[in-house]
């Protein structure tokens, strides 16, 4: 199957490639960029022409929901709405009923993301078994079934030795472990940031050290094991600064956030909207404009989706008794673009920020146009706006808080491993 | 820098500013409070009378869902729709339908097919009464008993106008509100009343533990101790302590709290001479407030039981004149 993606403006940072050209695709496989490599012959077009051509976006953390919460999300409905979103590869958290900490869920999951064909779906495996945060989950076997990565979502493990027994272990194998940071105790039945507005409306908050005192004591066993660690969805400024000052120091460490912690803030929760309801929550304008620095610095590498699909039902309650999450992979690049809007970043940065940063995060060849790469390819239309319609997402979760919202950017085709997987 | 809307315009008026629900005293404007409070005083005279009866709900069912045990606001609810001339239901729903598994969302659409005309609703999660008045029966109009640590309007009103009665005019007057602000939602709606109607001065009283973070923002000046907080104030406006939270870590005990925050005869001397004594009951006698203080010539407290079956009737009444208005307004929703 040959594809010529013509007169696109083609950006890849990984090649400083910024120019409108044309981008061919044989086999799967990205063969030639400008002229049209020798016998190349003849090949379905796709005009790209106003268009941006670049690496498909690699989302670091999305809930696909299956197996086990299948009422809210498919691996089929929520790859369907990646590929919708210019997202060819995603990290799927343990927090699977089961959990994924045996080899045969992890297979299950990457198995019917083939099947559907959408998108490649890698899971991250739990640390501990049943993500109890007692005994050890078995990381060798479940990295040789595809696990990506290793991590407890957000339960922490309790016992700082155990934690310490699991990161070695992670760290004999050269074992990526990611770390969703959050006090159990410090943030119990807690629905939104410890501000002025949890106080006003009378609801039970997680206040910044939550986070803050779980990231300081997941740096200081990384420092003692020298793991490969990833720190997810942070959420504060006062982490942000950890995280600087330990790599700094030297470690070997990485950290992504969720774009709508870059865009919103506590005070946009206001009248018991639970489609505000996000763990981590929403926090202070001063904590956004730190995760905003700490873009600019790259002390925050990637930016992801955080997608968590719910159905409607887990959303109809008043707003502490209904379950936290966005639907957000058909939003993270028009929300992502809002950055480069702001001139917060240039346009090829953030599409470093959404492809080969998160590639190299987790160790993947991927989000990359270099010839001989596969041909995950994100086309979108940079200025296309468009009226966000909860009910024609293809994903299984209609709550977004962006509802009605005006968006600009707007994904056109999705190529995965050189085949077209959405058309707008 | 928001990517939102603004909040909408607030829920719980018609579009001429009207009330149709009762959800939260915040928002809403002096004028309106002040109505509320002097048609409250025009229901105090007639509860006098040796009729009790007026019909402005007649006809009429009022449905009190009380999803959190009360006694004493659901008894003065009750009595309140009554003297309206409304057909009253009380539902326990704590022991019934969510016991069952059923959703708050389920529970009320049922009621709602039964032609109900007004849900008084007390729940304890925040943001109970906004939900059901946003989502699920914005033509029933919603009077908000209390919703976890969110509001208790009808309380904050029936406050203010037991103030308003052996104080006058607010201006000048300096309130203290003490005890466990953190968890309590009467002190919320009562520092809004009393900013909106203009309160000289708004005092929290509290150990750090039982203040929530920010309260400053409301516009309140925090006190730790009562002899600070106390000095010169015009009202003292105790709350109930719940005994659950000597379990926790919130305060070592009850004996401890009583002797710093208590309120007694002698700190009650750092008050103003005339200083008056409330509390939204029920009061626990030697936990937060001294018998001798609760039983007093300055207490209250009584006061307060009588005035709230008036603001009651007041908020009802005004609210489904407002439904009746809107509903007539948009005839596609009868």
């Amino acid at each position: 199957m040959k594809i010529k993606i013509e007169g696109g403006r083609v950006i890849d940072p990984t090649q400083e490639l910024d120019q409108i050209t044309d981008l061919y695709v044989d086999s799967g496989v990205i063969v030639a960029i400008g002229d049209a490599p020798d016998g190349f012959g003849s090949a379905e077009v796709i005009d790209a022409q106003g268009k941006v051509v670049c690496a498909g976006l690699i989302d670091l953390c999305a809930h696909m929901r299956e197996p086990g919460f299948t009422r809210k999300g498919t691996i089929a409905s929520e790859t369907a709405a990646a590929a919708a979103g210019g997202i060819t590869t995603l990290v799927t958290p343990p927090t699977t009923s089961p959990c994924i900490d045996n080899p045969a869920v992890a297979e299950l999951i990457q198995d019917r993301a083939a099947d559907a064909g959408f998108a490649r779906v890698l899971p991250m495996g739990a640390l501990t078994r049943d993500l109890g945060g007692e005994q050890l989950a078995p990381l060798h076997a479940l990295s040789s079934s595809g696990c990506i990565a290793f991590t407890n979502a957000r339960q922490p493990v309790p016992s700082s030795l155990v934690l310490l027994r699991c990161l070695e272990y992670a760290a004999t194998h050269d074992l990526l472990v990611i770390f969703q940071p959050q006090d159990a105790a410090l943030a119990h039945n807690g629905c939104i940031h410890d501000g002025a507005n949890a106080t006003r409306m009378g609801l039970n908050s997680i206040p910044e050290t939550a986070e803050t005192i779980e990231v300081a004591r997941c740096l200081l066993l990384v420092e003692q094991t020298g793991v490969r660690a990833h720190f997810g969805q942070l959420s504060c400024d006062r982490s942000i600064r950890l995280i600087e000052a330990a790599q700094q120091r030297g470690l070997n460490i990485t950290a992504d956030v969720a774009v709508h912690h870059l865009l919103l803030c506590d005070e946009d929760v206001s009248e018991f909207d639970a489609a505000l309801h996000l763990i981590p929550p929403l926090r202070s304008p001063l904590d956004r404009a730190g995760l905003r620095q700490g873009l600019v610095t790259d002390t925050l590498q990637a930016i992801c989706s955080d997608h968590q699909p719910q159905d409607l039902i887990s959303k109809q309650a008043p707003f502490a008794d209904t379950e936290p999450g966005l639907s957000g992979l058909e939003t993270l690049l028009p929300l992502s673009l809002k950055l480069v809007e702001q001139q917060l970043l240039a346009l090829p940065q953030l599409i470093e920020k959404l492809t080969s940063a998160p590639a190299r995060i987790l160790g993947l060849d991927d989000g990359t146009l270099e010839i001989g790469s596969r041909a995950d390819i994100c086309i979108f239309d940079p200025a296309e706006t468009w009226t966000l319609n909860p009910e024609k997402l293809r994903s299984n979760g209609w709550n977004t808080p962006f509802a009605g919202k005006t968006l600009t950017g707007r994904v056109k085709v999705t190529l995965l491993g050189g085949k077209v997987v959405y058309r707008d | 820098m928001s990517e939102l809307n603004e909040a909408p315009a607030s829920i719980q008026l018609t579009s001429s500013g009207q009330l149709k629900h009762f959800l939260t005293v915040e928002g809403l404007s002096r004028e309106l409070l002040t109505e509320i409070l002097d048609t409250a005083d025009s229901f105090v005279d007639m509860s006098a009378q040796q009729v009790k009866k007026v019909p402005l709900l007649r006809g009429k069912t009022v449905v009190n869902l009380f999803f959190e045990a009360s006694t004493r606001t659901l008894s003065t609810f009750e009595l309140a729709a009554k003297r309206l001339s409304a057909d009253v239901l009380n539902l326990n729903i704590s022991t019934s339908s969510t016991s069952k598994g059923e959703t708050l969302k389920d529970t009320l659409m049922t009621l709602r097919a039964m032609h109900s005309d007004m849900f008084v609703v007390r729940h304890s999660s925040s943001g109970a009464a906004h939900f059901i008045a946003q989502h699920v029966t914005p033509d029933v109009a919603v009077i908000n008993a209390g919703d976890g640590r969110h509001a208790h309007p009808t309380q904050a009103m029936l406050d203010m106008l037991t103030i308003r009665q052996h104080k006058g005019d607010f201006a000048n007057l300096k309130v203290a509100i003490v005890g466990d602000i953190l968890h309590s939602r009467v002190a919320r709606s009562q520092i809004h009343a009393l900013k909106i109607l203009g309160a000289g001065e708004i005092r929290v009283i509290a150990p750090k533990t039982l203040l929530p973070s920010h309260i400053e923002a409301m516009g309140v000046k925090v006190f730790q101790e009562m002899a600070a907080g106390l000095r010169d104030v015009d009202v003292v406006m105790m709350l109930r302590l719940q005994k659950e939270r000597m379990q926790t870590a919130l305060l070592p005990s009850e004996a401890e709290f009583y002797k710093l925050y208590g309120l007694t005869n002698d700190k009650l001397a750092y008050a103003k001479a005339d200083a008056v004594v409330m509390h939204p009951g029920p009061i626990n006698r030697g936990v937060e407030i001294e018998s001798a203080v609760a039983d007093g010539p300055r207490s209250l407290i009584m006061n307060q039981v009588t005035n709230g079956i008036a603001v009651r009737m007041a908020v009802m009444s005004m609210a489904m004149s407002g439904q009746l208005t809107d509903i007539q307004k948009q005839p596609e929703l009868i």
